[in-house]
């Protein structure tokens, strides 16, 4: 199929060399440190994973972090935790797994070569992306009046955080199992009250972090997104070609893969009491 | 020089092609219904249940988006390591820092 400038003397070479002067022809999107289009696609695969595995460290170190102290104050972590808006969480959690579908269809339109599929799928993923976002604020401007952003105005008295007593009651079954003194703490014991208010501070840090890390992605995805949606538009995308299509979705649903572990982790703690 | 490649550029839906739009639509249903399969096992007090069966449901919707959406199940073993990998590093942190912090008073003895 390559036809070289030199095999065709004086007539324009069929497939032009594209101002290389080393006549050649190559698919325009391969890059010359590439052998083929497969090797470079599975190079470029490959570091997306890679990148991802970095995104990974990031989220669970900070997973790991809130782990520890979910567990070192299951009690106060749930009281806090009920007080987020589940309902909200759970309309987000859907707009985000759609956002997740549409991308696979757009990656999907990339497949067969299909532009107008491409384009479609990606406007509704960069949509719903906005949308989880849009809730994500008033999320945030709910936690903003409620007084519960951690700093000088946090006001913890809305928490019901279980006193002493009430918790001491209920989990004096677990007490006895664990067979605590007042010397040692365990992750079983009720939370100091004098600790309480500012360890229901921390949750709210911790929400706030990794809630607020997950939407930075998300505006860097929807960045990105519309950069592909142009190249998209103009018609780069071949079944030959579509690796940057797919790489954007490999971020795309790594984000909603993080959201995946925040939602149960930050919403259910304790909604059953 | 040739190389063995197993992905043809003439049949570009060699490896992703066994994943059809129904296939993208059931996997859709299935993270959906689990989704609301976590919420509803949230409300039900099942004791130290309830975090591993709400990780556990993560960790299905999580494997699920991986193979399908991310094309994991048709793509090389390279990219299966590269994905598994990161996971392994995540276990072995989350591990080790809960060794630490659980068994913090396990032995009574101050400080430990």
């Amino acid at each position: 199929m390559a036809e070289t400038a030199q095999t065709t003397a004086a007539a324009p070479p069929a497939e032009p060399d594209h101002g290389h002067g080393h006549g050649h022809a190559h698919h325009p999107n391969l890059q010359h440190h590439f052998e083929d289009l497969p090797q470079q696609r599975d190079a470029s695969t490959l570091g997306m994973w890679a990148f991802l595995a970095t995104e990974v460290m990031f989220f669970s170190a900070v997973i790991g972090a809130y782990l520890v102290y979910r567990f070192s104050s299951p009690d106060v972590w749930g009281a806090a935790s009920r007080h987020l808006n589940v309902g909200l969480a759970t309309v987000n959690t859907v707009v985000l797994l759609t956002s997740s579908l549409a991308m696979a269809l757009a990656v999907h339109g990339g497949e067969t070569g299909d532009r107008k599929s491409q384009v479609r799928w990606l406007l509704a993923t960069m949509a719903l992306g906005s949308l989880f976002l849009v809730f994500k604020g008033f999320e945030y401007y709910q936690e903003y009046e409620d007084n519960l952003i951690p700093g000088r105005y946090f006001d913890a008295s809305k928490l019901h955080i279980p006193s002493t007593e009430e918790v001491t009651a209920l989990s004096a079954e677990e007490r006895a199992e664990v067979a605590t003194t007042a010397d040692t703490a365990s992750v079983l014991t009720v939370t100091p009250p004098q600790f309480a208010e500012r360890r229901a501070q921390m949750f709210f840090v911790f929400y706030f972090t990794m809630t607020g890390l997950h939407a930075v992605h998300m505006v860097i995805g929807l960045a990105m997104l519309a950069w592909i949606l142009s190249l998209a538009r103009k018609g780069v995308f071949t079944p030959a070609y579509y690796n940057p299509l797919e790489m954007a979705g490999l971020y795309w649903h790594f984000i909603d893969i993080v959201w995946v572990f925040l939602y149960p982790l930050l919403y259910l703690v304790a909604l059953h009491k | 020089m040739s190389r063995q490649h197993p992905h043809d550029p003439a049949h570009p839906l060699a490896h992703t092609g066994h994943i059809t739009v129904k296939t993208l639509l059931t996997i859709y249903g299935a993270l959906i219904f689990l989704m609301f399969l976590t919420y509803g096992a949230a409300k039900v007090d099942l004791g130290r249940a309830n975090f591993l069966i709400a990780m556990g449901i993560a960790t299905v919707k999580m494997v699920l988006i991986i193979l399908y959406f991310m094309h994991v199940r048709y793509s090389p073993k390279l990219t299966w390591v590269a994905a598994l990998g990161s996971f392994l590093w995540l276990l072995v942190l989350v591990g080790g820092l809960m060794n630490d912090y659980w068994t913090r008073g396990f032995l009574n003895v101050p400080g430990k």
